[in-house]
């Protein structure tokens, strides 16, 4: 007997919680871990419209959300390492070699 | 037995009729493509089935034809679709058509036998065995599309074929490219086939108009949609037909090689024999008679055009013989023969006369293919007693190669040449004989082939047209003194070099096929005497209302005589040259002084051409090209008016427009856009978060834009 | 109404192990704050009928997932940063401005334009089963699919070739140094 607009809302409360992560965190394995949240959030939202809808297409959706945040896990996760060893820290302001 | 059985069961070979071209076309491309991995053995092989094949096609057509005469029309596939003009390519199955066929695939085939053994010692002496496999898929591609030619159901199908074989001739005189007939490096055999190509394209124009015209006024390209307009058309603009069949005459007279298109021919004898054989003689070139043939129904209707294709034909029958009477090269001599016999056809076909033109057609086909053939055999001999293969030494006169090399360039041998031979009839009997059994069929002396198709031709010209009958029985004289006097030249007498003394008699391939068409030029006549003419009661089926004109002894008689007279004036002139050991100088020529030197420049015809179009062409581009083009254009137009308004303009341009306006705005905007990137360049701060933070005022603005806007 | 305590209750915690994400200041901790919320997140799917996904969610983001983040973050010995400073401090007060205004302008759409949106049920019994779920899968889905699976591979050779360029680079700095 939940209204969707509260899942929903939910949804977006974690998304919000989740994009202010990315910007305000300078430690870039937490800037990730903020940015697996708003996957999380966008992947609530999926659920609960799938279920008003009846319709498990967009559950499938999460399912390959679900993927491709797996592939990017792996493939930041690479790049954070790689970074390390030249910069020897994960201060996402460490990073600024494209300065202007 | 076979055809009862045909007959009971209503089955036809009509279906049949595409493979006559496709397998023809089979061949060439097998022989193409991996022509030269198959050796001889394989190539002829597979040419000669292919050709043997449509031959049979032919023959299935012919006796389906006798128990359905009325024919078929056998599609073979959709070919154009725009609009209304549908065009199918379909194949006409009549009596027409496979008269045609079986003379172009029988003929062609004996000839394919003949060229087996032939281009064995050609190639060899022109030293390029590879190109063997080369020659034999011409050969059948030009089957196949003589094949489509005569079968073709429109004049556009019929068109194809025509370009076809067109490039097939093309091919076939190029086929020796970077050599003259002697072999020495030169671009003689090209401009010969270039020649024909072009002097075939102004005749082509003629037929393509006459098929706009044709699509124009009758709506379709069809025979019989055509035919059936013709009435109608004739009662509405008489002056359409009259274009369309004389537009079609100038097709013929390039196919055919008639007055005033026929220069080509003789220089087509720079292919290879064989080639001269089947497509300069028997087949491609009568291609024009079966044009007017076909189109009889459009000829009967105007009574004009036939009269100009009938003195077209019977010109160029006396003027073709009177040039042949003068020429040296034993193959140019059967090339303006050719020229002659085909005016003939034209002249026939002309005065309406349609079995007659098919019959000398057929018979035609028979011993000219025999004299080609029979020269090339002579020229064979010639080459081979001259310097013998490597592969059969003991033969002949015992030359040293090089020597012979090295002597020829002073005066080089040419086996095509009549003063160097003589008394060959010891030497090569069976060539000899054939030879002597063609000429006589071409003389026209009873009862050979010759005879029977040229007395009917001079039959009907008596009764339709006087004056062209005046023109063909001076050129029947005059055949007759040509033919001999090559004959007396080659065969009799002494020999007048050391290859005609030491010539070898062809291999057996070779005379075989010489026999098979000596028996055809014996016997081909009784095809349609006066008496039995199955032959023209078999085209009455697609020609209708065909006659046969009773006999008349009096023009067989004048015919006969008129030959006869003629061999026996041969015969005393050239008499004295039979004890020469070499060539002085030719009795006509002493006779006959400047007249023979007129003669054997086939009357400056080509001279003329050389000063009114070649000349005239130059001229023209001379013109065009230094007035028109330097003078005018390019000193003129160009440098003063378009360079020299050009300078004018740009200096106006260049000094205050470019100078003070354009490069002040670029230097501004320049500078601005400098300045401006001075200032840009401080947001570029390097860190990522600054770059997330300006994607998320980009996602916030526009949701909050869209919020706004959907109120 | 046991929906609706469900929602709540496990609302609250999501909220709050992002709030902790968001505000903690060990990245270890953070970790943990984001597998309490994956796993708040799952019982909602639950309760949504989702099954299937819930448990995904469980294996493949609170365990597989997070455990390899919490493995580079101990790899790397990089627990705690300081935060405070920084060449940009401006960044910090327009991020929380602008995620206010992000949250205020989707409780806008979410409860007065698109109100209406209708209310979740308890799910029926062979809603989103595995098998109805693995029908669509391999039937109307199957070309993305197969694509995601080319994907992952292609983000596992890209890591790998991340860090094989990386430890070339580094062999061959030794080189140098040592001729």
């Amino acid at each position: 007997m939940v209204p969707t607009s509260f899942y929903v809302f939910l949804a977006a409360l974690l998304f919000t919680i989740g994009a202010v992560t990315v910007l305000v965190r300078r430690n870039t394995l937490i800037i990730y871990m903020g940015i697996e949240l708003m996957l999380n959030a966008a992947n609530l939202a999926f659920v609960a419209f799938a279920r008003q809808f009846g319709d498990v297409a967009g559950q499938l959706f999460v399912f390959f959300v679900i993927t491709v945040a797996a592939a990017e896990v792996a493939v930041g996760l690479a790049l954070i390492v790689t970074i390390f060893h030249t910069k020897h820290s994960v201060d996402i302001d460490a990073i600024s070699d494209l300065k202007g | 037995m076979f055809l009862e059985t045909v007959a009971r069961e209503g089955a036809t070979f009509f279906h049949l009729a595409p493979l006559a071209v496709f397998v023809p076309l089979l061949g060439a491309l097998v022989n193409g493509l991996i022509g030269r991995r198959l050796g001889e053995r394989g190539v002829a092989l597979v040419a000669v089935t292919a050709s043997g094949f449509a031959f049979l096609v032919a023959v299935l057509q012919a006796l389906s034809l006798t128990v359905h005469p009325e024919g078929a029309v056998v599609p073979v596939a959709e070919w154009i679709t725009i609009g209304e003009l549908r065009i199918a390519w379909a194949q006409q199955i009549d009596t027409l058509s496979v008269t045609m066929m079986l003379v172009v695939s029988g003929v062609g085939t004996l000839i394919h036998i003949y060229a087996v053994s032939y281009m064995h010692y050609d190639v060899r002496y022109k030293g390029d065995p590879g190109r063997y496999a080369r020659f034999f898929a011409y050969f059948n591609l030009f089957i196949a599309m003589m094949m489509i030619l005569v079968t073709g159901d429109s004049y556009l199908t019929l068109f194809v074929g025509w370009e076809g074989v067109g490039l097939c001739s093309f091919l076939l005189i190029g086929f020796w490219y970077e050599m003259d007939i002697l072999g020495r490096p030169s671009t003689a055999n090209a401009r010969a086939a270039m020649k024909a190509f072009v002097v075939n394209r102004v005749g082509d124009a003629g037929f393509l108009l006459a098929m706009f015209l044709m699509f124009w006024f009758f709506g379709s390209l069809q025979f019989r949609e055509v035919f059936e307009k013709v009435p109608e058309v004739a009662q509405a603009q008489p002056w359409v037909l009259l274009a369309i069949t004389l537009l079609l005459l100038l097709g013929v007279t390039g196919k055919s090689a008639q007055i005033p298109l026929f220069v080509w021919l003789p220089d087509a004898m720079a292919g290879p024999t064989p080639v001269s054989a089947l497509i300069h003689a028997a087949t491609m070139v009568t291609a024009g008679v079966y044009l007017v043939t076909r189109s009889h129904e459009i000829y009967a209707a105007v009574p004009e055009a036939q009269a100009v294709v009938a003195v077209v034909g019977g010109l160029t029958a006396l003027v073709a013989a009177s040039m042949a009477v003068a020429q040296y090269d034993i193959k140019k001599v059967l090339a303006y023969s050719t020229i002659s016999q085909l005016g003939f056809m034209v002249a026939a076909v002309g005065m309406g006369a349609f079995v007659a033109g098919m019959f000398h057609l057929v018979t035609h086909a028979f011993f000219k293919a025999l004299l080609f053939l029979g020269s090339g055999s002579v020229i064979i001999a010639l080459e081979r007693a001259h310097h013998p293969l490597p592969e059969e030494g003991g033969h002949g006169h015992d030359h040293d190669h090089e020597e012979h090399k090295a002597h020829g360039e002073h005066e080089p041998f040419n086996p095509q040449d009549m003063r160097i031979m003589g008394g060959l009839m010891r030497r090569i009997p069976v060539t000899g004989w054939t030879y002597i059994i063609g000429s006589l069929a071409l003389a026209g002396i009873p009862p050979l082939a010759g005879f029977w198709s040229k007395d009917e031709i001079l039959l009907e010209a008596k009764h339709l047209q006087p004056v062209v009958y005046g023109l063909l029985s001076a050129a029947a004289f005059l055949t007759a003194f040509y033919i001999f006097r090559q004959v007396f030249m080659v065969f009799f007498g002494q020999p007048r070099s050391e290859a005609a003394a030491h010539a070898v008699e062809s291999p057996r391939l070779m005379t075989g096929v010489l026999l098979v068409l000596a028996l055809l030029s014996l016997t081909g006549g009784f095809l349609n005497t006066p008496w039995f003419h199955p032959f023209g009661q078999w085209l009455e089926h697609t020609l209708k209302e065909v006659e046969a004109l009773p006999f008349d002894p009096l023009v067989a008689g004048i015919s006969t005589g008129v030959g006869l007279v003629a061999i026996g004036l041969a015969w005393l002139t050239y008499r004295g040259t039979f004890a020469w050991s070499r060539w002085e100088q030719d009795p006509l020529q002493s006779l006959l002084k400047g007249l023979f030197d007129f003669l054997q420049a086939s009357w400056h015809w080509d001279d003329l051409y050389q000063v009114v179009f070649v000349r005239g062409y130059r001229a023209l581009a001379g013109f065009l090209a230094f007035a028109v083009d330097w003078t005018f254009w390019h000193d003129w137009f160009h440098d003063v008016v378009v360079a020299g308004g050009f300078r004018r303009i740009s200096r106006f341009l260049s000094q205050p427009i470019d100078l003070g306006i354009i490069d002040g705005i670029a230097n501004g905007l320049g500078n601005s856009v400098q300045g401006l990137a001075l200032t840009l360049r401080r947001w570029q701060t390097g860190y990522v978060r600054n770059y997330a933070l300006a994607v998320m005022f980009g996602v916030v603005g526009m949701l909050v834009y869209i919020l706004w806007a959907i109120r | 109404m046991s929906l609706m305590l469900l929602f709540m209750l496990m609302g609250a915690v999501a909220l709050a192990a992002a709030m902790g994400l968001l505000l903690a200041r060990n990245a270890v901790y953070a970790a943990l704050f984001l597998v309490l919320n994956m796993l708040a997140l799952a019982v909602l799917f639950l309760s949504l009928g989702a099954p299937f996904l819930a448990m995904v969610q469980i294996t493949v983001y609170a365990g597989a997932v997070m455990v390899l983040f919490l493995f580079v973050v101990m790899l790397l010995g990089a627990e705690v940063l300081p935060e405070e400073g920084g060449p940009i401090p401006w960044q910090k007060p327009l991020a929380f401005v602008l995620g206010g205004v992000l949250i205020g302008s989707l409780s806008w759409l979410i409860f007065v334009e698109a109100t209406g949106m209708g209310r979740i049920l308890p799910p029926p019994a062979d809603y989103a089963s595995p098998q109805e779920l693995a029908m669509h899968l391999f039937q109307r889905y199957l070309l993305p699919f197969e694509v995601t699976s080319v994907l992952l591979l292609v983000a596992m050779l890209g890591a790998l070739v991340m860090v094989q360029v990386e430890r070339r680079r580094r062999a061959r700095q030794q080189e140098s140094q040592g001729s």
